[in-house]
């Protein structure tokens, strides 16, 4: 599957939903990640234009944020959390399983385009550790099995 | 209808508690991440459903609610029912039909869907009864499970932005500063400086714009108070940064939310319309002469962000990196102005104590650390969530009377406390009482107030690893000390997990760490050894154990050897 490519107007219609202020990159870059999953070179040269920063700045935020990407991101993205009641619970034999099922290692997209597989180190449920969001679903007390059914729901 | 004086806002509450029927009931369903992850979203669709199907026809009023987190995860998705406060437990969508049948219509209660003790094994029918919550005094968690986050009528009904109207009305900015620093307040985000003198320190500062900004990059894993607070009370932390920037003088203020909490996002933004249009936020506060308006700022993911002066880069339109605090961030921040940075936690106390006075404040905790603190439980307890006690109680009521003990009968190794930057306390140590000193006495933290229990199947060499891989991760790259002397304790420790460890990598590991500790740039790196040092310093015959090759947790798979017993 090939990623949306934006057109010029497409990114200036997204700027001109923020201020003229270097302090709105970030929250710009995030916006136009979320809409293509990634961020695409033209898209961030506008960015640069319209905030009057340099471009260089652009890819500096670009590159040092993890939720943002230079490379295109699947439909979904599957985060499984690596914090550390995550870990003490078992999240390593999660992540086994869904590198086994999928193919893909974190960092990595499956050839179809359906899934992206990222570790975050933290999602704050912690309570219900071992953690993975599945696009914006959370879910909890993940083991081997579980994970193995929910990423056949998922898929289907 | 903006309120145009202190006198509005109490008739304004005085008739949101009027309009409240004495006889009507409430369904609150936790609607807070873990509950949602729970499913309790099909718990509330099921209870609407079964409420039209069965219609109330005038049998009894009923409003159906979502609340914030109630803390207690474990047992999610967690039901209310009010004015009774009925807890039910871990309920599915099927329940919903004995709910609304049962304790609604006939006041009666569904037995499965309680609590039970676990040692007596009798039924508790509601919230004050259940031990999760006996032993709390809720005060930064205060409205919690209370009321629905998406409504500043909730909020002002439990007594909201009565604080911030004594503050504009009572007190001068000077006088508000006092209070805090009479009440001993302490950032709760993990350096437990005094709030009042940061603030003291910042109006004095020269500048021509003033900022105060609250810290909701909660990074630290394990840790997820300051979540719980932004979705479930987020008119808690605006009503904090007004009181706080009318006492520092200023006039704009940001929050600045992580990545990974897009509930929290959403419940601020909903909150800031709310309050502008009650004419709470903005121009001219209550018609007070006080202008004030925040703007919400989200993350990017990066751990270090929530460094105060990485962060501020980061509203900057930089990448978030450091820089050598020399000049601190109250006289010289965000924009190169005097600017307050606190945690979520912290705004969160500030409306309270206003409101109650520093007197109430000073009678709970300790001498040193005023007030409570907020804990996420997590690890092998077997009661996981977020509990509120006052400072100075000890590990053990937490652990234990809290937290209900260790899953299996086990026995606690250790406790983690303070995220990447603390350090493990030893089962010896449960008698503890937590407040910043004695954490940090111990070699350990308060950090944003993770309790990470573990039990004798953790490794603790594999926890320092987990850890250093963590911090390996996030390190910015800035200085060097960080950047190259983080990899290389991770090697270190990588190698005895792996069985490969050589006499004399323990000194080398401590000469390592304590380098790091001086020399490196922010407190990321500087705290960078901790979980390492302290570990050494109470399990140091394990970290041995692992040079000859052997892990008595059985964890470090390196150090395991598989082999078929014949017999069998």
């Amino acid at each position: 599957m090939l990623p949306k490519e934006p057109g010029e107007k497409e990114v200036q219609e997204l700027c001109a939903g923020h201020p003229q202020h270097p302090g709105e990159l970030l929250a710009l870059l995030l916006e136009i990640q979320e809409i293509y999953h990634y961020l695409p070179p033209t898209a961030m040269k506008e960015v640069a234009r319209y905030l009057a920063v340099p471009e260089s700045q652009v890819y500096a935020v670009a590159t040092f944020y993890k939720a943002l990407t230079l490379k295109p991101q699947g439909k979904k993205i599957i985060r499984i959390c690596q914090g550390t009641a995550c870990h003490l619970r078992g999240s390593s034999e999660v992540l086994e399983t869904i590198k086994e099922v999928l193919g893909i290692a974190p960092g990595e997209t499956t050839t179809d385009g359906c899934f992206t597989l990222e570790t975050v180190n933290c999602l704050g449920a912690c309570a219900l550790a071992p953690v993975v969001m599945i696009g914006d679903e959370t879910h909890g007390q993940m083991t081997p099995e579980r994970i193995r059914k929910l990423l056949q729901e998922v898929s289907t | 209808m903006k309120l145009m004086s202190r006198e509005d806002l109490y008739i304004y509450r005085e008739q949101l508690l009027a309009q409240r029927d004495p006889d009507s009931k409430t369904i609150w369903v936790c609607g807070g991440t873990g509950c949602r992850a729970n499913g309790s979203l099909k718990v509330l669709a099921a209870l609407r459903a079964e409420v039209q199907a069965q219609g109330l026809a005038g049998r009894v009023k009923l409003e159906l609610k979502t609340s914030g987190c109630h803390g207690y995860c474990e047992r999610g998705p967690i039901v209310i029912i009010a004015p009774r406060n009925v807890f039910y437990q871990r309920v599915r969508p099927e329940d919903a039909a004995a709910i609304i049948e049962e304790t609604v219509f006939r006041d009666r209660l569904v037995r499965h869907l309680l609590y039970h003790d676990p040692a007596t094994k009798t039924a508790i029918p509601n919230v004050a009864g259940i031990p999760f919550y006996r032993r709390q005094v809720r005060i930064a968690l205060r409205n919690n499970g209370r009321i629905d986050p998406e409504s500043c009528a909730d909020y002002i009904a439990a007594g909201g932005y009565a604080g911030l109207a004594r503050a504009l009305f009572e007190l001068t900015p000077a006088g508000v500063i006092e209070e805090i620093k009479r009440s001993g307040l302490r950032g709760r985000g993990g350096g437990g400086f005094p709030t009042g003198r940061k603030w003291e320190i910042c109006r004095m500062a020269a500048g021509q714009v003033r900022y105060v900004i609250a810290n909701g990059d909660e990074g630290d894993p394990g840790a997820f108070m300051d979540r719980s607070i932004m979705e479930g009370d987020p008119h808690s932390v605006i009503e904090g940064l007004a009181i706080g920037a009318y006492a520092v003088g200023a006039t704009q203020g940001f929050i600045y939310v992580r990545a990974e909490y897009p509930l929290a996002v959403k419940h601020l933004e909903r909150a800031l319309e709310e309050a502008r249009a009650l004419g709470l936020l903005g121009e001219n506060i209550l018609a007070s002469g006080f202008s004030f308006d925040l703007k919400i700022s989200r993350g990017g993911g990066a751990f270090v962000c929530g460094e105060s002066t990485a962060l501020m880069a980061s509203l900057e339109g930089r990448p978030g990196e450091p820089r050598a605090k020399y000049i601190h961030t109250t006289e010289k921040g965000l924009y190169n102005q005097p600017t307050v940075l606190n945690n979520v936690e912290t705004w969160a106390n500030v409306p309270e104590i206003i409101k109650r006075g520093w007197e109430w404040y000073t009678s709970l905790g300790t001498e040193q650390s005023r007030g409570t603190k907020v804990f996420s439980l997590v690890g092998k307890v077997k009661n996981t969530g977020l509990v509120e006690v006052p400072m100075g109680t000890t590990l053990r009521e937490i652990i234990y009377d809290i937290g209900g003990g260790i899953k299996g009968g086990r026995q606690v190794k250790a406790v983690q406390t303070g995220g990447p930057s603390g350090g493990c306390i030893p089962a010896e140590l449960l008698h503890l009482p937590v407040d910043f000193e004695q954490l940090a006495a111990a070699g350990s933290m308060m950090g944003s107030g993770g309790l990470i229990v573990m039990d004798e199947r953790n490794c603790m060499v594999d926890l320092a690893r987990y850890f250093l891989q963590f911090l390996a991760d996030e390190s910015c790259g800035k200085c060097l000390p960080c950047r190259e002397g983080i990899p290389q304790l991770l090697r270190l420790l990588t190698d005895l997990a792996l069985g490969r460890g050589q006499r004399g990598d323990l000194e080398l590991v401590e000469s390592l760490a304590c380098g790091l500790q001086e020399t490196a740039l922010c407190a990321l790196g500087k705290t960078a050894a901790n979980p390492v040092l302290s570990t050494l310093r109470y399990f140091r015959a394990e970290y041995e154990e692992h040079l000859n090759g052997f892990c008595r947790a059985g964890v470090c798979r390196g150090l395991i050897d598989y082999y078929i017993d014949p017999v069998l």
